[in-house]
């Protein structure tokens, strides 16, 4: 094998990392190549994904969203990907630069597991089943099982993210997030919010304050039962403002160069109760 | 070390030999091609003084394996001249409104403007700070920029 595989197709992939199990995978390269570029990696060996056609494809159905590793931020934001979830592309727009949003891809940002990853928490929050390709076959799980660290995952060697498979819930979709500038920041804290109409639920996870991708179970249950769901009535301030508390209850923030701990915890509470506010606006009754 | 491969820049095949595996299009550009015009500064997607067009899309090269990249139709700003001494209509704004200070982010501003017009020949000006959202500039203060997107576009509108 040379040194650089430009996989064309998943078997091409497949079959190039069960020859070389310990080659690195590089997609849209915008964190790949940082590291390459800083000195900090030194792959001897490369498979290239960002051209396998079978990553790129998406698909939308009544209830269920499909998205492959290769879709990039740029397809989630102008596709019928962001109608379909809008959480999604309400994420994808927050990341990097046009340049970046077309390089950088919902695999990559798996793989690379960042808890500032911000396609992320919209996963959790859409109950996403991770598929992963091997030499034997594939294997699916969920976003909790799949991030098994900071910056860590449970692909195995041999093993490609292959595609995303998430719910497509009747009912309003927010992803919120907090950074020094409107565009090229890294998330100090994130947000997703899901509203489910027909299982009378409410969903919420969260990016950068924690070290994975925490649901707020407990702010879930709690509102759900606030929400007078016939007619979307019993979000009032009061409750947005304790369904905050609670969602902040479930992060474990830490300081670091990017923020500090306390204001992490602060951040995803204003963001749970105005993302609460919005999906439940009057008028709105947490429909889509 | 990866075999000798050859990346299409601007129209043109390139050999590219006795390069590194880790080497970034930017990189091979630059000090292997020649292509100087793309500039060299964050190597890490921050500022986009290194953008290019590969297949048509916007892309900074420093964040693109050069080795994984034959195949692909590589332009960068020394392509996109045609027009008033070989600049294009998008260079011929930027000289004419002032939009260059130093010059150094000017290329990739180049190519990204370049890339807005082809998608939406009459953006408004939250379209085009958007769309520039990643360009850094550190001397302008982009108000002539954005003067000089506005009036490249007006003047590929009249010539349609």
């Amino acid at each position: 094998m040379s040194d650089v595989v430009v996989a064309r197709s998943l078997d091409d992939a497949l079959g190039a990392l069960a020859d070389h199990p310990d080659a690195t995978v590089l997609a849209g390269g915008t964190d790949l190549m940082v590291e390459i570029n800083r000195g900090l990696r030194r792959p001897s060996q490369v498979v290239a994904v960002a051209q396998v056609p079978e990553l790129r494809q998406w698909s939308v159905a009544d209830n269920r969203v499909i998205v492959g590793g290769g879709v990039t931020y740029t397809e989630m934001m102008t596709t019928a990907l962001a109608e379909a979830a809008p959480a999604l592309a309400q994420a994808a727009r927050t990341v990097g630069s046009p340049p970046i949003r077309n390089a950088g891809t919902l695999g990559g940002n798996l793989g690379t597991a960042s808890p500032a990853g911000d396609t992320l928490p919209v996963l959790a929050a859409l109950n996403a089943q991770i598929v992963l390709a091997g030499p034997d076959g594939e294997r699916r799980m969920g976003l909790d099982d799949f991030v098994v660290g900071v910056k860590q995952t449970c692909l195995q060697p041999g093993e490609l993210i292959v595609r995303a498979e998430m719910d497509r819930p009747r009912g309003r979709q927010e992803f919120l997030k907090i950074g020094p500038r409107n565009a090229m920041v890294i998330s100090m804290a994130g947000l997703a919010l899901v509203v489910d109409r027909d299982a009378r639920a409410v969903r919420c996870a969260l990016g950068a304050v924690a070290a994975g991708i925490p649901r707020a179970t407990e702010a879930e249950a709690w509102v759900a039962e606030r929400i007078h769901w016939d007619n979307g009535a019993g979000v009032d301030d009061a409750v947005a403002d304790e369904f905050g508390q609670r969602v902040a209850a479930a992060s474990s923030p830490i300081d670091d160069h990017r923020s500090t701990a306390a204001y992490r915890r602060h951040a995803v509470a204003v963001l749970a109760t105005r993302a609460l506010k919005r999906a439940f606006a009057e008028g709105s009754s947490g429909d889509a | 070390m990866p075999d000798p491969y050859t990346l299409r820049v601007n129209g043109t095949d390139c050999e590219v030999a006795d390069a590194d595996l880790t080497e970034s299009l930017l990189f091979v550009l630059r000090e292997r091609l020649g292509l100087t015009g793309t500039k060299n500064a964050c190597t890490e997607g921050e500022c986009s003084s290194c953008a290019v067009l590969v297949d048509g899309v916007l892309t900074c090269s420093c964040l693109v394996l050069a080795a994984a990249a034959p195949g692909q139709e590589i332009t960068t700003v020394e392509g996109l001249g045609d027009g008033r001494d070989g600049l294009s209509v998008v260079q011929e704004a930027f000289v004419d409104e002032g939009a260059v200070q130093c010059g150094f982010c000017t290329p990739g501003l180049i190519v990204a403007v370049h890339d807005l017009l082809e998608a939406d020949p009459d953006p408004s000006d939250g379209d085009v700070r958007e769309a520039l959202s990643g360009n850094l500039c550190r001397c302008t203060g982009y108000g002539r920029i954005l003067a000089a997107v506005h009036s490249a576009a007006a003047t590929k509108r009249s010539q349609l």
